[in-house]
Formats: C-alpha cells, sequence, structure tokens
C-alpha cells in the first residue's frame, strides 16, 4: 500500500495528465460510436474498413459523428483553457467567459454576422473572435482603472451579458433571417455544426493553445498579483493583453462554430484545479482535456435521451454547470473567490 | 547602491513623495519609517517602477532605472510587497518563480536555478515543506515562502514592504537576522517597518518620512538624538543603555 502511495505522489500531475488523455481517447470513441443510431463493434469495424465507400455505417461515422465529436473536443477545450486563464489574469476564480460577458460579445457578433449574411467560416471565426475580445479588453481596462473588487467584475459582467443579450434580441427581432440562423446558436449545441466553420475555428484554437501551454509561468506569476509579477521583471501589461487576447481567440473561435455554451470556462478549471493543484503547467492542460472530455460526454445523452430529437448540449450543461456554480458557492460560504 | 535624486511620486497624477533624495548603501540595512499613508511604500514602488516617478532620478549602480527592461531590473532588485495573493502551488515551484528574471522564452528552469531555489528554502527553514501547496500553510510559513523568493531572485539590492506582517514576534527577530546576514553579504536591504523599536534596533541607517517628505535621514543614534521620531509620531521614544548596547522602547 506504501510503495503504491509513493508511486502515485511522485510526478503525480503527470500520472493525472496520463489518464486525462487516456479518458479523452475513451469519451472520443464513445462519441463516434453512440447516438440516434448506435454504432456497435461491427459498424465501426464497417465504417473504418470501408472508408470512402459508400454505407450506412461510414455515413454516419464519417459524415457526422467525426466531425461533430472533433467540434465537442476543441470547443471544450477551447472554453475551459479560456475559462483558466480569464481565472488567472483577472485574479478571480468566478470569472469565465460566460460570466464576464465574453461568450455574449460573441454571440453579438455571430448574429450580426446572420444579420448581413455572412456565413464564410473564416470571417464568422475572426467576428466572434473580436466581438469576445472587445469584451475581455472592457471588463479587464474597468477592472484595472476602477481597481475593481471580484464582486464588482463579476456583477459588471452581469450587466454586459443583459446589455450583449438585449442588443442580440433587437437584432433579431429586426432581421428574421439572423433568428433563424442563430437560434440553434444561442443555446449552444452541435446538430448543425459544418467543418466549413469548424475548420477555421480549430486551428485558431490549436495555434492558441499551444500558446497559451508556453506560457504557463507567466500566467503563473500573474496569479501572484501584478506587484509581484512586475517585482520579477514580467511586463505586466503587456503580458495581461497577450492572455487577454488568446483567451478571446479561443472563446470567440469556440462560440463561432458551437453556439453559446455556458459554464464550461467556469466549472472545468474548478475541477481540474481539485485534481493537479494551481500550477500552471499542468493546469492548462489537464483544463484542455478535462473540458474536451466534459462537453463530449455532455453531448452524448443529448442526442440519445430522446431517441430521433436532440437536446441541444447546452441544455444538458447548464443542468449540470447551474448547480455546480452553486455548489461551489455554498462550499466556500465564509471564504471569498 | 540605490540613489534616489529629488523623487516626486505619487498616484493618477497628484504626488504623495516631495523631492525626497537619498541612497540605499551596499551591506547595509536600511529602514524607511513614518505614519500611514506618508508615501514609503510609494518609493519602493518607484524604484521597482511599479509607480512610476513623475520628477526626479532613480540611480540603480550608476545607470538611471528607465535604461533597465524588466528582467534586467529584476535581476538587481527583488522586491517583496505588502498585498500579495496567495497562489495554489508548491512552495519549491513557488520559489523557484523567484529565477523567472534569469530566463528567456519559453522559460524552462534549469538545474541551476532549482539549486538556488532550494539554498533559498533552506535559508529560511522551509526545507522540509518544498512539495507543500502554499495556501496550506500558515501566514507565517507563507511569508517565509515569499521571502525566500526574494532570495531567490538572487539580487544585489532588497526591497520589503512591512516583512514582518503576519509574523509572531520570534521569526520578526530572527527576520531582523536575516536582514542583516544579507547585508552582510553585500546586499542593498531596504525596508519599511511601523515597529520602530525594532527599526532602531536592526538598521544601519533609518529614514523618516512624513506627509511625502524625507523629514531625516541617518544612524538610529542620530535619528535619536535629533528627537525627530517624538514629532512625526507623536510619543515619546527612549532609551537605555545595556550590555548589548542601546536598547529602545517608546511610551505616550
Amino acid at each position: 500500500m506504501k510503495v503504491w502511495k509513493r508511486f502515485w505522489q511522485q510526478n503525480k500531475e503527470k500520472k493525472i495528465i496520463v489518464i486525462g488523455i487516456v479518458l479523452c481517447v475513451i469519451s472520443m470513441f464513445a462519441s463516434f460510436c453512440l447516438g440516434a443510431v448506435n454504432l456497435g463493434f461491427g459498424g465501426m469495424w464497417e465504417a473504418l474498413t470501408h472508408f470512402g465507400e459508400q454505407s450506412l455505417a461510414g455515413n454516419i461515422l464519417w459524415k457526422y459523428r467525426v466531425p461533430r465529436t472533433f467540434a465537442c473536443m476543441v470547443s471544450g477545450a477551447a472554453l475551459a483553457v479560456s475559462g483558466c486563464v480569464i481565472q488567472g489574469v483577472l485574479a478571480n476564480k468566478l470569472a469565465s467567459p460566460s460570466t464576464i460577458g465574453v461568450n455574449a460579445g460573441a454571440g453579438l457578433a455571430f448574429t450580426i454576422c446572420c444579420a448581413f449574411d455572412v456565413i464564410n467560416g473564416w470571417a464568422i471565426a475572426v467576428s466572434t473572435f473580436a466581438g469576445s475580445l472587445l469584451i475581455v479588453m472592457i471588463v479587464s481596462i474597468t477592472a484595472q482603472k476602477m481597481n475593481a473588487s471580484r464582486t464588482t467584475v463579476i456583477l459588471a459582467g452581469v450587466a454586459i451579458n443583459s446589455f450583449l443579450n438585449a442588443a442580440t434580441e433587437a437584432i433579431t427581432s429586426v432581421y428574421k433571417d439572423a433568428a433563424v440562423m442563430s437560434a440553434d446558436f444561442r443555446v449552444g449545441g452541435f446538430q448543425s455544426v459544418s467543418t466549413v466553420r469548424l475548420i477555421p475555428a480549430a486551428v485558431l484554437i490549436v495555434a492558441a493553445l499551444i500558446v497559451v501551454m508556453t506560457l504557463h509561468n507567466e500566467l503563473d506569476l500573474m496569479t501572484l498579483g501584478e506587484e509581484m509579477a512586475q517585482g520579477l521583471g514580467l511586463s505586466v501589461k503587456k503580458m495581461r493583453t497577450i492572455f487577454l487576447v488568446l483567451a478571446a481567440l479561443l472563446a470567440g473561435a469556440s462560440v463561432s462554430f458551437a453556439g453559446l455554451l455556458g459554464f464550461v470556462g467556469l466549472i472545468v478549471p474548478h475541477m481540474m484545479r481539485f485534481f493537479v493543484g494551481g500550477e500552471n503547467r499542468y493546469l492548462i492542460p489537464m483544463c484542455a482535456l478535462g473540458g474536451a472530455i466534459f462537453v463530449t460526454l455532455c453531448d452524448i445523452p443529448a442526442r440519445m435521451m430522446f431517441g430521433q430529437f436532440e437536446v441541444p448540449v447546452g441544455v444538458i450543461i447548464s443542468f449540470i454547470g447551474g448547480p455546480f456554480f452553486i455548489w461551489m458557492l455554498l462550499k466556500k460560504r465564509g471564504g471569498r473567490y | 547602491m540605490i540613489q534616489i535624486k529629488n523623487v516626486c511620486a505619487g498616484y493618477d497624477g497628484e504626488d504623495v513623495l516631495h523631492n525626497v533624495t537619498m541612497e540605499f548603501q551596499p551591506g547595509k540595512v536600511t529602514i524607511l519609517v513614518g505614519p500611514n499613508g506618508c508615501g514609503k511604500s510609494t518609493l519602493l514602488k518607484s524604484i521597482v517602477r511599479l509607480n512610476p516617478h513623475s520628477s526626479g532620478q532613480i540611480i540603480i549602480n550608476g545607470e538611471d532605472i528607465e535604461s533597465y527592461t524588466s528582467a534586467t531590473l529584476a535581476q538587481q532588485v527583488a522586491f517583496l510587497p505588502q498585498s500579495r495573493n496567495v497562489p495554489d502551488i508548491p512552495a519549491l515551484r513557488m520559489v523557484l518563480h523567484g529565477r523567472f528574471p534569469y530566463l528567456k522564452y519559453p522559460r524552462r528552469y534549469r538545474e541551476e536555478d532549482f539549486a538556488k531555489a532550494r539554498e533559498a528554502l533552506k535559508w529560511v527553514g522551509m526545507e522540509a515543506h518544498e512539495e507543500t501547496n502554499v495556501n496550506h500553510l500558515s501566514g507565517g510559513n507563507q511569508q517565509k515562502i515569499y521571502i525566500a523568493m526574494a532570495l531567490a531572485q538572487d539580487t544585489p539590492i532588497v526591497l520589503m514592504d512591512e516583512p514582518t506582517t503576519y509574523l509572531d514576534i520570534s521569526y520578526q527577530m530572527r527576520l531582523m537576522r536575516q536582514a542583516r546576514a544579507l547585508a552582510d553579504q553585500g546586499k542593498a536591504v531596504v525596508m519599511v517597518l511601523h515597529d520602530l523599536v525594532m527599526a532602531l534596533k536592526t538598521a544601519d541607517y533609518v529614514g523618516v518620512i512624513s506627509d511625502g517628505h524625507l523629514v531625516t535621514y541617518g544612524t538610529p543614534e542620530e535619528i535619536y538624538e535629533k528627537k525627530v521620531l517624538d514629532d512625526v509620531f507623536g510619543v515619546r521614544v527612549c532609551r537605555v543603555e545595556t550590555e548589548h548596547g542601546w536598547q529602545y522602547y517608546h511610551e505616550q
């Protein structure tokens, strides 16, 4: 027992990351197999061995399940890492792309694209990134200038969310086509995910994830506070801007094809901190893995719960995320975020 | 050596520090004292460019601080601020971040950085806690980790803003001995303290700041004899001679 405990404690975080990779692969294969039509081993074998040929299993796997699974994984990883970065930069564990209005900013940008009939994948990815970036910059600069408390930042996020959602509603009221095009998008889901929108966003997300992972020491320093970080030779203003651009890029690109998935950026970093602590060299990759696993596993019941009818994955995530958020607040009773 | 020449500094365009001129010498412990809000911390923050000075000059080793990059300035000056976040990371990793100014992107800590960090942890007596998460430590032990991080930075100048906060009296005295040991290694040690008795007992030089002005600067004996502390703080500072030298105390 002692030998096992000692083995586990040595490089524990690295072992957890390996477990995370294994779980990620398992959830990916589960997502390939499960849905309105289940593909058993036979179906999977047929789809894999008859690649490019016409078969029902092959059609389901290559046309629907593979893009959808990668969309789940990429958006989950992006939102979770974006949340982790925003929480680190603002030194506020209640901050996330959904709570401070970053997702809503991307949502508004998407709705504007729909209203003006801009449906090119790159144009949507860039617009949602711009929407996210604008909001994250407003929140960050305001928080910094006003020396705002953690609570003030979250309250400001509530106000920004309301404002942006109202703007989105106003546009969809005037442009009926935009309302139709963005209906699924506002709840968040992968029913209508297309490679046209997925590929440009995925390229941006993978590039941003790689850059964030190389900046783990810088993010550690940011979490020590501005004075401490600057005293250690970090150009805090420059680095804060870089991190917020990366966070906006991750959230905006994810929103461009997955819609407004709330809570992923909030709860996944909290869950992963429980496993690997707050050291960003482990936390960032674990958030990427955890986010990918979480969204993929939430998407499976979303497609299976009501037979032929799909529930948007955003609904499932909110059903899990809402109670988790409340539990988190209750757990911290007497403490503060 | 740090030379401060006619420095004015403050916040949002309003100076709280006016025309301060003084020097912090290597191998000496300098302690800044003064009432709350008088500008002591502002002065330290100006030295590390956290709070840029509006006029005057701050010179480190013959060069204006404006000519340093963030990293080269951090190789000269270690700064322990008053308010700090407590991170959720192991103590060794935290101390290792003291080596950050010496690395270039994509910053990977080297064997020599680990050796310096472990040496600093040993110096503050926390080597047994290197794997312990910093936010699981007591306030006093967290303070030791922050001091170890400043030591791992291995700079010729160490600035500490109220480093005795959260520490019990025994460790406060130990910290003062450590400050002396750092000065004996040739470092210029500058601290902001509220404890006048400890300041007079420990410092080689004391700077008294009031209302943003440097009222006086000198050895503890000179400061005592000028009686400025009585005027600035509204208390009577007294001393008695013992076999260990002058012992100071104050009364209303």
